[in-house]
């Protein structure tokens, strides 16, 4: 192997297949390259590890998320970034055999101090998960939902307000609005899942947060919902975890690589995908090992 | 680093790599010919090198298509990303030398046809010797991904530039000096000239290697600037 060389992936005859493990976990640091740190944080996470009992899913991780962002998280799987995507809305507090360490902020304030009550908190940062999860009640009522608990309308006008303001902005007003009482699990997939977003965003909120909102739709769908994340990131900060690489190229401003719990590179998604810095990063995005 | 999870991925990229390196050494052998034929005003060694220009435009085309069919079924990233993008303007520089080895040999015939100019070979002779040391320099340094010798191509592209404008100078000395040779001497300009381009061309080729290697786009950067990033990284 030329030792000048930073492409010689090809045709070394000395690499087996069998290696491939090996390679994958050798010499892991907790440090990260590139530039995962950013004055614009909406979002900030310092030293964060977790457990799952005595099993640790992540190892030290700190990264920003810019405000009005669209970060990727990518990553083969188990690699943790599931679990970090839920440590930014505390959702990993349902589980009971998880435990979080380390520092997120909103804004500047610890979310996980003790006087924070995760209710405002998980509307401050919505979340859309894998498989479209409508409640089992009309069009008008998944969107309605949210606004109604928080108490953010007092009229029934406003709420018709947000509930068309949502649907709009989620790209989905056009072809429910002459069923709106019909139900949500009626529609189809790609547009449950818009509804899911509409239903996110009703409750006006800072960061969406999205854990692989397209892996169960078709590329028409996805192709939809990647339009709307362009359009959605002029008001929100989003954080993505998805495991098809182009949708991480095709919506992104940042990739975050992650690598058996460890956060190995943030770079610009346009460097990540055609120069990355780390050879972990440029071994998962060229298919190396998965 | 390691082979790619799908093995036929590999495969398609070491494919890639051969037909780049086979259409090399046939442009390389175009050159090679092309300059003995108008030094030893070998008529029949010239239409050879005119013969071969189709095989060239098949293997170039086979090439792109190729890498067509890789970015659409395998959407590559990063270093396989430039190793495409790499070949596809390769081969179109390698088409290019081709080409120019061919207007060298148009103008061994006429000089054959003609007779011989009265000066000027001793510049096709050596010029012709540099640019094929490039050529088979740059191919060398695909074949192994190395983008210091890559440098070294580029830099041997500034004394061909150098020999060419001397080349030059004398040749319109023998043209002052004899008139007549004019017609003569204008095909061993067009000649160097070409010879310069398939410098050029092999300049090109090696900031291609390099951008395939180190992921540094140093086309319209001067040898000093593309040093100076090499030695940063």
């Amino acid at each position: 192997m030329n030792s000048n060389s930073g492409y010689n992936g090809l045709f070394d005859p000395m690499l087996a297949p069998g290696r491939t493990l090996d390679f994958a976990q050798q010499g892991l640091s907790n440090k990260t390259v590139g530039n995962p740190f950013s004055e614009k944080a909406k979002m900030s996470v310092r030293n964060l590890n977790v457990y799952y009992d005595n099993k640790q899913a992540i190892h030290d991780v700190s990264l920003d998320i810019k405000r009005n962002e669209v970060m990727a998280m990518i990553g083969p799987s188990g690699c943790g970034k599931s679990t970090f995507l839920r440590c930014l809305n505390r959702m990993n507090d349902t589980l009971d055999n998880c435990r979080v360490e380390g520092e997120v902020t909103l804004d500047e304030h610890n979310i996980y101090d003790r006087k924070q009550d995760v209710v405002p908190l998980r509307a401050r940062v919505g979340i859309v998960f894998q498989k479209p999860n409508p409640f089992p009640k009309s069009i008008y009522e998944n969107v309605a939902y949210g606004p109604k608990v928080h108490g953010l309308v007092s009229r029934r006008a406003q709420l018709d307000e947000i509930v068309e303001d949502s649907l709009r902005k989620a790209s989905l007003w056009d072809e429910v609005k002459d069923r709106l009482f019909s139900p949500g699990t009626g529609l189809s997939g790609g547009q449950q899942q818009r509804l899911c977003i509409a239903r996110t965003i009703a409750v006006s909120p800072e960061v969406i947060l999205m854990d692989e909102p397209c892996s169960a739709l078709d590329p028409i769908a996805t192709a939809r919902i990647e339009e709307l994340m362009a359009e959605l990131s002029q008001n929100f900060t989003i954080a993505i975890v998805t495991h098809s690489m182009q949708q991480a190229a095709r919506v992104s401003n940042r990739t975050a690589y992650f690598h058996m719990g460890r956060l190995i590179e943030v770079n610009d998604t346009r460097r990540v995908f055609t120069n990355p810095e780390h050879e972990l990063t440029e071994a998962y995005i060229t298919g190396r090992f998965g | 680093m390691e082979r790619h999870i799908s093995q036929r991925f590999d495969s398609d990229l070491e494919a890639l790599k051969s037909q780049v390196l086979e259409m090399g050494g046939v442009v390389e052998q175009q050159i090679i010919d092309s300059v003995k034929a108008i030094e030893s005003v070998n008529r029949t060694l010239a239409e050879h090198v005119l013969s071969v220009e189709d095989d060239v435009d098949r293997r170039e085309v086979l090439l792109d298509e190729n890498c067509t069919m890789i970015l659409a079924c395998r959407q590559p990233a990063a270093s396989d990303l430039r190793m495409v993008l790499s070949v596809t303007k390769m081969t179109r520089d390698l088409e290019r030398m081709g080409d120019e080895a061919q207007k060298i040999a148009q103008m061994a015939i006429a000089l054959s046809d003609d007779g011989a100019a009265p000066g000027g070979y001793e510049s096709i002779r050596h010029m012709g010797a540099l640019v094929q040391k490039m050529v088979n320099s740059v191919l060398d340094a695909f074949a192994r991904f190395d983008a210091d010798k890559a440098l070294d191509v580029a830099r041997a592209d500034t004394q061909v530039d150098r020999e060419y404008q001397t080349a030059m100078r004398e040749i319109v000395t023998y043209m002052m000096e004899d008139p007549r040779s004019i017609g003569r001497e204008m095909n061993i300009i067009w000649a160097l000239r070409s010879i310069e381009r398939i410098g050029d061309h092999a300049r090109n080729i090696a900031e291609h290697i390099i951008y395939l290697v180190k992921g540094y786009d140093v086309r319209h950067t001067s040898v000093h600037e593309i040093e100076k990033r090499l030695n940063k990284s």
